[in-house]
């Protein structure tokens, strides 16, 4: 269980863009963090992987090694030129593993997201969808314990977005990574998230915290339950919505 | 417009002028030590080609010396630069002193500190053309996209794997770009130094030919060398921009 008590972050211009966050992720769960444009909820995601430091507060671990966090950032960030197997073998290489040793698992990180067969491809031949893709394997390839996720899908079309929404959602299914999901689309976050953190324009607060009992399944998008939760989810944000 | 049509019109547009040139000197018998034609030109070259080869490849072995030199100074400073603030303050303003300091100026003094010729005009060409390596691969060492720092940084990356791996390739377009810019200075540089050389009776490279030939009024000869000159210019431009394609296809296409 990771707990965040108490954390606030200022930033050097003044700008306070947290304000007392406290939290407790399970282990297995997804959370979705939303929340209108700047209210603070990449920042809590960089606080969370170790990227900045919280100005007060703590966040505390149970045990954290390099490698127990993965991060997917809103582009997919890869490095052109580099193949797919390439980018999604650096987190590893970095660790000092080598090239042989860690093929199967590189080749595994790259079937769990459909593109088993683009190992080779360049990212100048993937469209948008695939590099994310590529992005999301890179982050899974160390098995980590937990991933964190900046918007991933935000510049996507949207057939491409409902499908990697589907197959991230089945991904966490699998493998039971605690996920972190930044979002400021109620839909995704009321299908992807066992659980939403709903929160306030800046400084950023955490307005509600809803546990999702939305059914699993193929009928998941479209089921009464999940309209009912876009609805919840949509009430509790213009609450908090400033008029 | 038909591709073609577009690739020979310079040349067209070239020879028409050249046309029009030797239409002129013939018209208005206008004599060769005032402005010869292109036809003078040609023949200057064809009766002295052995010397003025000879110069063209001196000039270039300057040229080239001085862009390998341009090349590894200004990616060393450039990563000096990047490694440390302090070491960006400190060499920052000089790079710039060295840049606006017209090298005719310097290069007499620079003959006279360096003993031997050859280095004596590469040092100068140096100067002219390493800047725009060292500018082009510092904005490309700075450049590196903050996501992919912060990825390596998750993954605990020691700064030499996130220099190898991440931001040197991350520079490789920038630097060629430099690099291309730098390949036509040096070659300025290498010419602006030979003028000074050549006049202090250093006999060596195309600015001492076209300086003799002036003092010689062998005005066609003259024009020949400055035609050399210009066709090494645009070969060096071409053949740097070929490179740099060729490779930055090589790298990130499929």
């Amino acid at each position: 269980m990771i707990v965040v008590d108490g954390v606030s972050k200022r930033f050097p211009n003044g700008t306070l863009a947290l304000d007392q966050i406290s939290a407790r992720f399970q282990e297995g769960e997804f959370i979705a963090l939303l929340g209108p444009s700047g209210c603070g909820k990449s920042t809590l995601l960089r606080l969370l992987a170790g990227l900045e430091e919280p100005s007060s507060g703590q966040i505390m671990w149970p045990t954290k090694n390099v490698g127990d966090i993965g991060f997917v950032f809103q582009d997919a960030t890869l490095m052109p030129w580099m193949s797919a197997a390439e980018n999604v073998f650096l987190p590893l290489r970095l660790r000092g593993k080598s090239r042989a040793e860690t093929k199967p698992a590189v080749l595994a990180a790259l079937a769990q997201v459909g593109l088993a067969e683009f190992a080779d491809a360049k990212p100048a031949s993937l469209s948008g969808g695939m590099k994310m893709r590529v992005s999301i394997a890179r982050a899974l390839v160390s098995a980590p314990k937990l991933l964190l996720m900046d918007e991933p899908f935000a510049a996507l079309d949207e057939f491409t977005r409902f499908k990697l929404q589907a197959d991230l959602h089945e991904v966490w299914r699998r493998t039971g990574t605690t996920i972190v999901f930044v979002t400021h689309s109620i839909y995704e976050a009321a299908y992807l998230a066992s659980r939403v953190l709903v929160m306030s324009p800046r400084p950023g607060r955490v307005a509600a915290d809803i546990v999702s009992h939305v059914a699993e399944g193929p009928e998941r998008r479209t089921a009464a339950d999940y309209t009912a939760f876009v609805k919840q989810l949509s009430d509790t944000l213009r609450q908090v919505m400033p008029a | 417009m038909n591709i073609w049509v577009e690739r020979i019109a310079p040349f067209a547009f070239g020879l028409l002028g050249l046309s029009i040139w030797q239409g002129c000197v013939w018209g208005l018998q206008v004599p060769a030590y005032v402005l010869p034609g292109p036809v003078d030109i040609v023949g200057a070259y064809i009766g002295d080609y052995a010397v003025l080869n000879a110069a063209l490849l001196s000039t270039l072995t300057v040229t080239f010396s001085a862009l390998v030199v341009s090349a590894t100074l200004g990616v060393a400073l450039a990563l000096a630069m990047a490694a440390s603030n302090l070491a960006r303050a400190a060499i920052q303003p000089w790079a710039v002193i060295l840049q606006v300091t017209p090298v005719v100026a310097i290069a007499p003094l620079i003959i006279i500190w360096v003993n031997q010729p050859f280095w004596a005009l590469v040092v100068c060409a140096t100067i002219v053309a390493f800047f725009p390596v060292l500018s082009n691969t510092a904005a490309g060492l700075a450049a590196t996209p903050k996501d992919l720092l912060d990825l390596f940084r998750l993954n605990g990356a020691t700064r030499w794997q996130t220099l190898v791996l991440l931001r040197l390739p991350a520079a490789l377009p920038y630097f060629l770009a430099g690099l291309r810019i730098s390949g036509t200075l040096a070659l300025v540089g290498a010419v602006v130094a030979e003028f000074v050389a050549g006049s202090g009776g250093f006999a060596s490279g195309l600015a001492y030919r076209i300086l003799e030939a002036g003092y010689r009024l062998q005005i066609p000869r003259m024009f020949a060398a400055l035609v050399l000159l210009a066709m090494a210019g645009m070969a060096i431009y071409g053949a740097l921009g070929l490179v740099s394609r060729l490779l930055l296809r090589r790298r990130d296409a499929a």
